[in-house]
Order: C-alpha cells, then sequence, then structure tokens
C-alpha cells in the first residue's frame, strides 16, 4: 500500500526541506555573498559619512581641477578626469577577463582559467599604480590627510575634508583591490597546478570572481562620489 | 568498531589540536563559555569596585590601594579616572565580550551542529579562527587595564572627541588604541562566526528539517547572526575614522575645539557622525544580546512546561519584525544630540513598534507555561525569571521611547535600570537558563540543583533590588557617570538608596562565585548523566552519545520528522524529532 502511494505520489523534495543545500549553493559561495553584504554595509558607512559630511558644509575644491593630471603631462596642459576614466576603464576591464575566468572555470578549461586570471591580475595591478600614481602626484601638490590644499569652487580656502574622505576612502577600496590581486595571484597558481582539477570544479574562481565584481561595484560609488559630484 | 562507523571524521587529535586550536564545535562553545566566564567575573569585580564609589564616596579604600594601585585608588580614594575607565570597560565587556562574544560564541557553536544534525559548523576552521580572534581581542582588552595611563575612560560608546584626542582624558592616550584594537579585533571574530552560523543553519539541515521544524534557539541564532554581519561593519567603518581622527591628523568627528584655552586646528568634522555610525551598531547590538537569550528561553520553558511552543510562527515572524526594526531605530539614543524633532518622531513611531513583537513574544511565553506541567529545574527558574525581567525592562522602553520623555530621563539612573533590566541581567539570565539546560550536553554531569535554587532566588531579588530603586533616582534626577555625586547638594538625597543599591549589588555578586563554583565543581565531579537524554526533550543533540564525538553521531546522520515541539500530544509526554509521524496520528502540518 504505501509503496504504491509513493510511486504514485513521489514525495517531493522541497526546497528547504533540509538533507541538502536550498537552492543547491555551496556553502562557500553562500558565505561569500553574505560577507559582500557585511562589506558593503561597511562601505555604505563610510560613504554615507562622506555624504553628510560634505552636504554640510560648503568646503569642498572642484574634482575638474584637483583630478586634471596625468603622467608625463606637458607643463601647462589639464586633463580633467581623463586619467581617472582610464583607471576605471583598466578596472571593468579587469572585471570582464574574470567573468572569461570564472566561464573557462566552468568548462573546464585550465590553460583558458590561468589566461584570463593573469589578465585580470594585470588589470588589478595596473589600477593599483594608476592609484599610486595619482596618490603620489596629489601628495606633491601639497595633499594628504589633514592637508588640503585646493580651494574651493569659489576660490576660498577649503577645509580638510575632502581629502580626509578622499584618501581614506579610496585608500580602504585599494586595499580591496589589492586583497583582490592577492587572493588572484594565489588562484592562479592553485590553477596551474592542477588543484581545481583534482577538485573536479573551479569554485574558488567563481567566488573569487564574486568578490572581485564586488570591488569593482564599490569602484563606481566611489568614483562618483569624488570625482563626478 | 566506532572508527568503522566514522571512518571519515577519524583523525588522530594531538592535545593541542583537541583542546586548544580545536576546530569541533563542541569544543569551540567551551572555549568561548570559559572566556565568557571569566570576563563576568572581571566585569562583575569592575562594577562592584564603581559601586563602592557610589555607595560610600567617603569610605577609606586604602586596601584596595594595595592591589590596584595608585593609578585606580589614591590617598584612600577611588580616583576619578578609574572611576571612569571602570564603568567604561564594565560596559564595553559585558556587551561585547560577555553577552555577544560569550552567549552567541557558546550557544551558536554548541546548539548549531546538534540542533540541525550536522557533523559539524560549515568551515570548522573559521569558526576556530573567530575563537582565537576572540580571544586574541580579549588578551588586548584585558592588557589595557594595565598600562601606566589607565585603560579607556570615555564611556563604552567611545564618543568623541573623548575617544579621538589624546589629551582629552588619561584613557584616551594608549588606553584607547588598546580598545580600539581589542574592537577591531572582535569584529573580525563576531564577522568569521557570524557567516559560518548562517551558512550553516541555511545550508546543512538534515534531511527533513525544513526551516518551519528548526527549534527556536537557531531561529534566534540565524537572526542575531544577520544582524551582527550588517551592523558590526557599520561600527569598524566608525572605528577606522576614529583612528584617522587619532593618529593621521584628520577631522572626520573634530571641529572647533578648544584645549586649556587653545584652539585646535581640526575644523569641518561632527561629533554627531559618530554617535550615528555608533548606534547604528549599537542598537542592532542589544538585540544581538537578546536574541539568543530569546532562543534559548523558548527552547526551556517548552521543554520544562511540557507543552508545545505557544505560537512557534508569531514567535519566529516577530524575531523578523525585531531584526528589521533593530536597523530603524538607532537614532532613539540621540533625542538629546539636537537631532531634528520631526526626525525625532519618526523614531519614537520605529521604537514603540517594537513593542509589539516583544509584546507578541512575552504573551506566547507566557500562554507556553500555562496550565503546563512545569518542572522547576534551574534552568527553568532562570527562563521564567528572564521573562519577568524582559516584561519590567520593557515597559520602561515605553516611557524611554517617546522623544519628549527621554530628554528629561537621558542620561539619568532611569536609562540605567532600563537597560540593565531589559537587556543585560535578562540576557544574563538567558545564559544561566541556556548552561544549566545544557550542561549536561556539554560535560555529560548534572550541575548541582541546590545551589543552583540558592543562586537564582539570590540573583532575581538581587537583581530587581539593584535597579528598581535605580528607576526612582533616575526619575528624580540622578545622573550617570558622575564620579563623586555627593559634591552636589541636590543629588545628596540619593546617599541612603546609593548605598542600598551597592549592599546588594556586592551580595549578588558574591552569588554568581557559587555558580562559578557549581560550574567549575561539577565538570569534575558533578552527578554523571545516565541517559542521553535527561530532560525527555525533543531536539536533535539528545540523540547523540552522552559523551561527544568527533562528528556528534555515530553512523547516519538522523532524519527529522516532525518539529521540535511535539510535548503532551496524543497521551505522550514527548515526541523526540526523529520518530516518524504514527499512522494514526493527525498530521498538523508541522
Amino acid at each position: 500500500m504505501v509503496s504504491t502511494a509513493s510511486t504514485l505520489n513521489p514525495p517531493k523534495e522541497k526546497l528547504w526541506g533540509g538533507g541538502h543545500s536550498p537552492f543547491n549553493i555551496e556553502y562557500g559561495k553562500l558565505m561569500m555573498w553574505f560577507f559582500l553584504l557585511s562589506d558593503a554595509f561597511t562601505f555604505g558607512a563610510f560613504l554615507i559619512s562622506y555624504g553628510t559630511t560634505r552636504f554640510a558644509s560648503r568646503n569642498w575644491p572642484n574634482p575638474n581641477v584637483v583630478f586634471s593630471a596625468y603622467p608625463f603631462m606637458p607643463e601647462g596642459k589639464h586633463a580633467p578626469l581623463v586619467f581617472v576614466s582610464i583607471m576605471t576603464f583598466i578596472l571593468i576591464i579587469s572585471s570582464v577577463t574574470m567573468v572569461l575566468a570564472v566561464q573557462a572555470g566552468k568548462q573546464m578549461q585550465k590553460k583558458t582559467v590561468a589566461y584570463f586570471l593573469l589578465l585580470t591580475i594585470i588589470g588589478g595591478a595596473m589600477f593599483l599604480g594608476c592609484q599610486a600614481w595619482e596618490w603620489h602626484h596629489l601628495f606633491h601638490e601639497g595633499a594628504w590627510w589633514g592637508r588640503n590644499p585646493f580651494p574651493n569652487a569659489d576660490g576660498t580656502m577649503a577645509g580638510t575634508d575632502f581629502t580626509n574622505f578622499f584618501f581614506t576612502i579610496t585608500g580602504f577600496h585599494g586595499f580591496h583591490v589589492f586583497t583582490g590581486v592577492v587572493i588572484n595571484i594565489v588562484m592562479l597558481i592553485m590553477t596551474l597546478s592542477g588543484t581545481f582539477e583534482k577538485r573536479g570544479h573551479y569554485l574558488m574562481i567563481e567566488k573569487t570572481g564574486l568578490y572581485w565584481h564586488f570591488v569593482d561595484l564599490v569602484w563606481v560609488f566611489v568614483f562618483t562620489c569624488f570625482y563626478l559630484i | 568498531m566506532s572508527h568503522n562507523l566514522d571512518a571519515t571524521h577519524h583523525h588522530e587529535e594531538t592535545f593541542i589540536t583537541k583542546y586548544i586550536f580545536s576546530q569541533d564545535h563542541k569544543m569551540i562553545s567551551k572555549q568561548f563559555l570559559i572566556t565568557g566566564m571569566v570576563w563576568a567575573v572581571i566585569g562583575g569585580i569592575l562594577s562592584v569596585i564603581f559601586r563602592l564609589q557610589l555607595g560610600y564616596p567617603d569610605a577609606n579604600y586604602a586596601w584596595l590601594e594595595n592591589i590596584l594601585g595608585k593609578w585606580w585608588v589614591e590617598g584612600g580614594h577611588i580616583t576619578a579616572q578609574a572611576y571612569y575607565a571602570l564603568v567604561t570597560i564594565h560596559g564595553t565587556v559585558l556587551v561585547f565580550f560577555v553577552l555577544t562574544g560569550g552567549l552567541s560564541g557558546t550557544f551558536a557553536n554548541l546548539l548549531i551542529p546538534f540542533q540541525i544534525g550536522a557533523r559539524d559548523m560549515a568551515s570548522p576552521f573559521m569558526n576556530m579562527l573567530s575563537y582565537w580572534f576572540f580571544f586574541v581581542a580579549s588578551i588586548v582588552m584585558l592588557a589595557s587595564l594595565f598600562i601606566q595611563t589607565g585603560p579607556f575612560s570615555g564611556g563604552w560608546t567611545a564618543y568623541p572627541p573623548l575617544s579621538a584626542l589624546h589629551q582629552a582624558s588619561p584613557g584616551s592616550g594608549v588606553g584607547m588604541d588598546y580598545w580600539i584594537t581589542a574592537m577591531a579585533l572582535f569584529i573580525v571574530s563576531s564577522l568569521l562566526g557570524g557567516l559560518n552560523y548562517i551558512v550553516t543553519i541555511l545550508n546543512m539541515r538534515t534531511k527533513g528539517l525544513s526551516m518551519t521544524r528548526l527549534p527556536l534557539p537557531m531561529w534566534a541564532i540565524l537572526f542575531t547572526a544577520i544582524l551582527g554581519v550588517l551592523s558590526f561593519p557599520v561600527l569598524l567603518s566608525g572605528c577606522i575614522l576614529l583612528i584617522f581622527d587619532r593618529h593621521f591628523g584628520t577631522s572626520f568627528y573634530l571641529s572647533d575645539i578648544f584645549v586649556a584655552g587653545t584652539a585646535l586646528p581640526n575644523e569641518g568634522g561632527s561629533a554627531i557622525l559618530f554617535q550615528h555610525l555608533f548606534w547604528f551598531l549599537g542598537h542592532p547590538e542589544v538585540y544581538i544580546i537578546i536574541l539568543p537569550a530569546m532562543g534559548l528561553v523558548s527552547e526551556v520553558l517548552a521543554v520544562n512546561a511540557r507543552k508545545p511552543i505557544f505560537g512557534y510562527l508569531a514567535m519566529v515572524v516577530s524575531m523578523f519584525a525585531i531584526l528589521l526594526l533593530a536597523f530603524l531605530v538607532w537614532a532613539h539614543h540621540m533625542f538629546v544630540t539636537g537631532l531634528n524633532p520631526f526626525l525625532g518622531s519618526i523614531f519614537v513611531l520605529l521604537t514603540l513598534l517594537i513593542a509589539v513583537p516583544s509584546a507578541v513574544k512575552v504573551f506566547n511565553w507566557l500562554t507556553t507555561i500555562w496550565r503546563g506541567s512545569i518542572h522547576f529545574t534551574p534552568a527553568m527558574l532562570f527562563a521564567i525569571g528572564f521573562v519577568s525581567l524582559f516584561i519590567s525592562g520593557g515597559l520602561t522602553g515605553i516611557w524611554l521611547g517617546n522623544s519628549s520623555l527621554d530628554i528629561h530621563l537621558h542620561d539619568t539612573y532611569f536609562v540605567i535600570a532600563h537597560f540593565h533590566i531589559v537587556m543585560a541581567v535578562s540576557a544574563m539570565f538567558g545564559m544561566f537558563a541556556g548552561i544549566y539546560h545544557w550542561f549536561p550536553k556539554m560535560y555529560g554531569r548534572y550541575m548541582n540543583n541546590t545551589l543552583g535554587y540558592i543562586h537564582f532566588w539570590v540573583t532575581i531579588i538581587g537583581a530587581y533590588l539593584i535597579f528598581w530603586p535605580m528607576h526612582y533616582q533616575g526619575l528624580a534626577g540622578m545622573p550617570r557617570r558622575y564620579y563623586d555625586y555627593s559634591t552636589w547638594e541636590s543629588f545628596k538625597q540619593f546617599a541612603d538608596l546609593n548605598r542600598f543599591i551597592s549592599t546588594v549589588a556586592a551580595v549578588v555578586f558574591l552569588t554568581q562565585l557559587i555558580f562559578i563554583f557549581n560550574f567549575f565543581y561539577s565538570v569534575i565531579f558533578g552527578r554523571v548523566l545516565k541517559t542521553p537524554n535527561p530532560w525527555k526533550a525533543n531536539t536533535l543533540e539528545w540523540t547523540t552519545p552522552i559523551h561527544g564525538i568527533h562528528g556528534n553521531w555515530p553512523g547516519e546522520i538522523p532524519e527529522v520528522y516532525r518539529w521540535p515541539y511535539d510535548y503532551s500530544k496524543g497521551g505522550r509526554d514527548y515526541i523526540p524529532q526523529t520518530e516518524p509521524i504514527g499512522p494514526n496520528e493527525i498530521d498538523d502540518g508541522h
């Protein structure tokens, strides 16, 4: 009787019924999502602090003036936001190569994974290099934590809110990019040594990819806050 | 034989991997518990010392000077800097290290794999890291008590400028650096733990254990972990900005400050910004403390009343409502900061809304034990005590949630009374209930009941005797954080009550030593457990062997067929979750 009933109505595996992961997500990936949510609150707190401080004061330089230099710029030239646009472009392209690495991982193509991971690492390193140059340039202009040489748009001397937030938040983001590059290097080594092939999946690459895209996404907000508005 | 059944989990354990860098959730929970207990004793001693100052400000404490040294007690008097350091570290330690680390760390680690039917946490390694970050944070915080300029003394809320300027107070220098380092490490620990708790509960439930069959402690810990994962990062951001203010010359929180007549160059920041960032964590934090206690108490009440929990779904939904509202009420700590009154009124509304899910929970607890056949174990008494305290403290929350009343009551002893009863002592009671209830599971022995009863009755009566009079003091205007209130003529009227409160506080503290003694005595000499299920409970942890083994269950993990609250059903006292629905049994959908 019982067996007949069960063949007629095969017991449905409930999504949240236990005994398996809901939505078939491996625990590490779920953990990464929750971590990113958490990290989003960290950045959110920074950017909201920036917002409340900025809109409570008139002290803010014109970003088109502050960010108008690029390496080897001839004397007297100005190119507002050109350099940071290149930086941003590089970071977004590195997200594309990361996607391709994840895709290749799903198809178990070891060489392609390694190739695109390498490109991603180069992209991340280039972004960090650009950031280092920009910080170096600003430092030589006299800007640092607690020091701001740039006047307000109306010519009056500005307080230090701009530099304080700029260096802290872009620095914190840069730290995230740096961590991402390090993790990607570890992933590259693990890929080349065949660790993932032995495991039969490239899930680690996928999780790293999630982190990398998140860091890119955060840059879009940081970029908007400091360079555009 | 046993290694055959458990072949995949068998590997050689050395002393270090078994007791120190253990990855076993049972051992990690014990590590959290013991560390939390050490902190509770230290935090308790700190409070007794500042209660001495409050109760007997003119007494001679020369004997204390010999023990603590000149920084703390000088010329027979507790110094002002010491008093502020004592209240600061008492608050920090009890809120974060005892009632967050100690409570969540212990019971999340102990109960999650047991109650959801898992071999261990999703990532035992991260779990181990979580404890060791907590441990290092503890060491740093403890070390700050011994540095030359003393620990941080600007209040557990660490408001700037006291926390941002080195010269603001003795504790604002190196003491604050230690404090902030310890908190950063603590946040890392909480994140590692929280992520683990969430994914383990979501991903690793045994077959048949749907979300609606989860024991309530699991729901509570899940929501707690989500709260922690989403609110601690905001404190982290706040602390990072604070570090820059302290060491890199920025002015995120500083503006227009004069120290000894000289203007500081800082300009453009706002001390209120820190308060927003702090309370965005700080308010969820009180739910991070109370939710696990609520979960433990729900379980203990149902088991010892031999009745199903009343309104299971309502319990879960109300905890979820608390989770959401927790993020929307932080500014009710800031009504007197010059907050826009209209904004204040919105925070009043959202704050008072919390009374709804809280009341739902209270009525559900009461209806759960209503007409049950109650077993008055020490755990049950503490659980009932929790409900009592939660009601008493919750009612004054409705007072304080009103911005118009809060302006009068802010920073008085009324606030101290409120949050100690509703959040601190009640969470402590939840923790005690949990320890008495799950002690047999942890150590395979019973705790002594007689000592448990003494502990309970002195503690509950003492808690009310300490905190009830504080309401009157607060209403009459006795302020918080005054080193020597007796220098003000108008505050001298509080001397009698303060003496009384301090005396009771010392008695209650000494009573906790009975508990500590009972605990450690029972670990070694307690009555040995004969059955794996001493309380005749339904949940999965009681199906594991008395002495915990690696992987928890020899052989297969049991399957679950019903919810955990089938008590007094169909003529049976209890039906474990592992028992299939009988042929004549009505499947009520759980």
